[in-house]
């Protein structure tokens, strides 16, 4: 155990080590280089996770954040959409007047207040104290309140018994994002979701994951100059997803 | 009729004792594939871990799920790739067949257990630990990179340079 230890603590000294000398060798590319947590501490309210998507650089028939994403975290598609789980999905706006087509991806916001958490009877829908909203699965009856109240249609029952799971999920509860919480609590991390990872990929860059609490993150730098918006503002759920260029 | 209820009852009291001391019921878990440490074998002592292991997961999976704290020393994942490794012939054991190592006990046993509804019953990688073979380790360690966690790789690395020294 305590080599264990070590070889961790040397490992993410490493890490940081190099991501310093990536700053100082080439700034922009590793911009967003944020310590990471070693696995043997609990996630802090000192960071506060979230996402900003520009919505102009979203390519309008681009699907790959949602396969990425199902991918990443074993959710199967069996060809029934109506009960299928869904992570993450593009939502189309059109703008009747002039007809300009904008898509976005939708997923969970990952609120500060979130709904989802306030109606769970068994506390099993729970919020960590770095921001992540999740389903704890084994305290989750399936009664799907959580996906009553959330006003994004982010949560998905699973209907069908599973069986090559990738990360936890079972027939009879509620999932949904977890903002790839594996890659946040990465020793070697905290690493971009895979939607953002696909996004650069595929070289629509419409997508940054950082830590919102820290004001030399790129999201946070971002969100200072140009600002980012909140879909559903009104219900002041102070979420951790935002939006740019909503038109 | 009931003559015969009262022999037949006679022959299995008789029989059975000696069927069971012939051809033991008793379970027989497959070996993990690594020691933990020369002294506990497991993560705690084996004695303990048979006793006890459930304590250790329920612990763990609240401070793994709601606080995020991901240890190894009692994470349900580790305890699948140690002990339910994929056989030499690739194939991997299913919760729901008795040589799975969880079953071997837990059917003996009649505990229904309801991890495997949501976890995974077998080792996400199916090259973890791999067999090696002295010919051509070079050739597994590029297929094994691919996919392997940090620690096999460099296990994988530290075997490589051994067999080299080796043969020099």
């Amino acid at each position: 155990m305590s080599q264990n230890k070590v070889d961790q603590y040397r490992r993410q000294f490493l890490s940081q080590a190099t991501a310093v000398a990536g700053v100082s060798l080439a700034s922009g590319v590793f911009l967003n280089a944020v310590q990471a947590k070693p696995a043997d501490q609990a996630a802090s309210d000192k960071n506060r996770w979230g996402m900003l998507i520009d919505a102009n650089k979203c390519g309008t028939g681009c699907n790959k954040c949602v396969s990425a994403c199902h991918k990443e975290n074993g959710v199967p598609t069996s060809g029934k959409p109506a009960t299928d789980s869904q992570w993450i999905r593009k939502v189309k706006l059109t703008d009747k007047q002039t007809g300009h087509v904008q898509t976005i991806p939708m997923m969970c916001q990952h609120c500060a207040n979130p709904p989802c958490v306030d109606v769970c009877p068994t506390n099993a829908s729970m919020k960590r104290a770095d921001g992540v909203v999740l389903v704890d699965k084994h305290a989750c009856i399936g009664c799907r309140y959580c996906m009553m109240a959330c006003p994004y249609n982010a949560r998905s029952f699973i209907h069908e018994k599973a069986t090559e799971q990738k990360y936890p999920r079972g027939q009879g509860t509620v999932e949904s994002c977890t903002l790839c919480v594996h890659r946040i609590d990465d020793p070697n991390g905290p690493n971009n979701p895979a939607c953002v990872d696909a996004c650069n990929t595929e070289g629509h860059k419409a997508m940054w994951f950082g830590d919102l609490k820290d004001p030399e993150s790129e999201i946070s730098k971002r969100l200072k100059k140009y600002g980012g918006e909140q879909i559903r503002s009104d219900l002041g759920l102070n979420t951790g997803v935002r939006y740019q260029n909503l038109t | 009729m009931l003559l015969k209820n009262k022999i037949f009852a006679l022959v299995v009291a008789l029989v059975l004792p000696v069927v069971v001391q012939a051809d033991s019921l008793l379970p027989e878990p497959p070996k993990a594939k690594k020691k933990y440490s020369e002294e506990t074998l497991c993560v705690e002592p084996v004695e303990e871990m048979q006793k006890n292991h459930m304590s250790y997961i329920l612990d763990q999976r609240d401070e793994t799920s709601r606080k995020g704290i991901r240890t190894k020393q009692y994470s349900l994942k580790e305890c699948i790739d140690c002990h339910n490794a994929p056989a030499e012939d690739g194939k991997v054991a299913r919760a729901e067949e008795s040589e799975h190592f969880c079953s071997t006990c837990h059917v003996y046993a009649a505990v229904q257990i309801d991890c495997f509804s949501c976890h995974s019953d077998k080792p996400q990688n199916t090259q973890y630990r791999h067999t090696l073979s002295a010919i051509d380790i070079s050739n597994h360690l590029n297929i094994a990179t691919h996919s392997m966690t940090i620690e096999s790789a460099e296990m994988l690395e530290l075997l490589a340079s051994n067999h080299k020294e080796g043969q020099q």
